[in-house]
């Protein structure tokens, strides 16, 4: 690794602390009647503090329910901690989940320029990259149907290529690394590669591919119960993982 | 009597009493207590103190007229929706002023970044809402032309009121109320909605308000057209005064857009928030004078009255005199109502800065 000394943050995640208060949807009857509903608290994330340098990979793993989407969400801006700051120094970020926000109704077209819009870009620079990006996404002369009538495995091919084509700062990609058929996984697999392995990128992978993992982090965080079980070189760390999985 | 004197004194602070206790869990019984004295002191003071202004020194229960006591208790309920809601505020924040000055700092620049996107939504959302039908744009002409025959006949030919100039009449409540009411459903569901998008990337919320709130009033401006035809059909004169649809149609989208962000932000924590907003917009139909003159057909102090009280009546009486009868608006009440708006927008564009990022937890 480049430890020159000029090592610069891209991502700065101090003390996170994310809870979900489960039973918060009150219905009228229910707080009229019932004073005091039980409000439990689920703590997703539990002070949770790292940083990754700019360009580099770090891979998240851990098992199910162990705080790992909620992490990357909060880091995305879609929810902000309960405590604790998260610095992403001015970057522009992607969230890399299965499907990408659409609203059903519109077409293909629209949904691209819609999303490219909500993630940062101005109508005309999402002008110059559309055809790219259906030209990537393979969906033919769906792009211009409404996206209700997408069958699944095109609604996900779209919506990769629209983050796999806007390249931002810093990708957060949750479980997704490729999607579709034999051929448009290779494809797509070797793009998220590409994309990954950009020098000036930062990159957050969570997944449970162990070998893939191995293959492209430069670090690995391992989140157990929402707390930091380890966090380093990711040969280590995974192996560690791997014997505590099997054990 | 007695019964009258102890409803107008005493049903604006329980009203308060009970918003309070709604907004604020956990109280002891002790606090109770004194919340329900002092609210009962400070609203009655209040609305005493507006009288006095007004002109009437002194209280005496005896010989009070109905007019005086129902505008006493509407003014105490007014006082009592709102002051709760001031006393939540600075409770929940200390730095509260600070903080709001920041959160309309926000609005401003995020108004300004997503104000494409909205409006591309809204233009998109037209566009696919024609697209798939026989008759393409043509149902926005049909539907309330159909909606305002239908009005017409009931409260026309059946009903026998008599207006002049009746269907012009008749429409231009229909289509301001049409604005305001699909404004105010679709806020409600409008998270729920669109958990596809929020759940994925970060948008201030009030953007998906707004962008709603662009085609409904891109639909209210084709039956504004229409208005102007039928204007021309009845010959009615025009005066200067049909400018005033402008500031009228500026304060309705602001009470529009102010109470939307407010039901916004409710709809999303209270599931069943959406029946009691149907009620409560149908019950406000029928005060708000669609299809007759609120002023006119109102007996006397209970006319006026809505009409104060109810920003919609208001608006539409307004309209209809500026555009139908030539006679001037008073700007007094339009920059109160502007203001009110304008005060309780930013209040709920801060509470939906606050809470906004919670949203997705919940739904």
């Amino acid at each position: 690794m480049d430890n020159n000394g000029q090592i610069k943050n891209a991502i700065e995640v101090k003390n996170v602390c994310i809870n979900y208060k489960i039973l918060n949807n009150i219905t009228v009857r229910r707080s009229l009647f019932k004073k005091k509903a039980k409000e439990e608290v689920f703590e997703a994330v539990k002070n949770v503090s790292f940083s990754v340098r700019e360009g580099g990979i770090l891979g998240i793993i851990g098992k199910n329910g162990s705080g790992k989407s909620t992490l990357l969400r909060s880091i995305a801006g879609v929810f902000s901690p309960n405590s604790g700051t998260i610095d992403l120094k001015g970057n522009t970020v992607s969230l890399m989940a299965l499907g990408i926000g659409f609203k059903d109704n519109l077409t293909g077209r629209e949904n691209i320029i819609l999303s490219g819009m909500l993630l940062g870009f101005s109508e005309k620079q999402m002008m110059d990259k559309i055809q790219d990006i259906i030209d990537f996404a393979e969906i033919g002369s769906f792009i211009d149907k409404p996206v209700r009538t997408y069958s699944s495995g095109m609604h996900s091919k779209l919506a990769f290529a629209i983050t796999a084509m806007l390249e931002t700062d810093i990708m957060l990609v949750d479980e997704v690394l490729s999607v579709g058929d034999e051929r448009f996984k290779k494809k797509s697999l070797s793009k998220m590669k590409e994309l990954i392995n950009d020098e000036r990128r930062t990159v957050l992978i969570v997944s449970h591919s162990i070998e893939l993992l191995k293959e492209m982090c430069d670090e690995v965080l391992w989140l157990h119960d929402g707390r930091i079980k380890e966090i380093g070189e990711p040969n280590e760390v995974l192996g560690n993982y791997l014997k505590f999985m099997t054990k | 009597m007695l019964l009258l004197n102890i409803v107008m004194l005493f049903m604006p602070p329980f009203l308060a009493w009970c918003i309070h206790g709604y907004i604020n869990k956990n109280r002891t019984i002790k606090s109770k207590v004194w919340q329900g004295i002092g609210y009962f002191l400070i609203i009655n003071g209040m609305s005493y103190g507006v009288s006095y202004i007004r002109g009437i020194k002194k209280l005496s229960f005896s010989n009070m007229t109905l007019s005086y006591r129902m505008k006493f208790c509407l003014l105490g309920c007014v006082f009592g929706v709102i002051l709760p809601l001031i006393i939540y505020f600075f409770k929940k924040n200390a730095f509260i002023w600070k903080g709001l000055k920041k959160d309309i700092i926000c609005f401003g620049k995020d108004m300004r970044k997503y104000f494409r996107y909205a409006v591309r939504v809204a233009k998109a959302d037209l566009r696919t809402e024609v697209a798939n039908s026989y008759l393409d744009w043509l149902w926005w002409l049909i539907e309330p032309f159909c909606m305002m025959l239908i009005y017409a006949f009931v409260y026309g030919v059946v009903f026998r009121t008599t207006e002049q100039y009746f269907t012009a009449f008749i429409f231009i409540g229909l289509t301001m109320w049409s604005f305001f009411s699909r404004n105010l459903v679709a806020s409600v569901s409008m998270v729920r909605m669109n958990k596809a998008i929020i759940s994925k990337v970060y948008i201030p919320k009030y953007i998906l308000l707004f962008s709603k709130m662009l085609v409904n009033g891109f639909k209210m401006l084709i039956s504004f057209g229409i208005v102007i035809i039928m204007m021309m059909a009845y010959r009615i004169p025009v005066t200067y005064n049909v400018f005033f649809a402008v500031p009228i149609l500026i304060d309705l989208f602001l009470i529009s857009f102010a109470l939307g962000v407010v039901f916004m932000h409710y709809g999303v924590f209270v599931r069943d928030l959406s029946y009691i907003v149907d009620i409560l917009l149908r019950m406000m139909m029928y005060m708000t004078g669609t299809f007759y003159s609120v002023a006119k057909r109102v007996p006397a102090p209970y006319g006026e009255i809505i009409e104060r009280v109810n920003p919609i009546a208001y608006l539409i009486a307004e309209m209809r005199d500026a555009l139908l009868y030539g006679t001037p608006v008073s700007w007094r009440m339009m920059i109160v109502w502007g203001f009110l708006s304008l005060i309780i927008l930013i209040l709920g564009i801060s509470t939906i800065y606050r809470n906004e990022n919670a949203y997705v937890k919940v739904i």
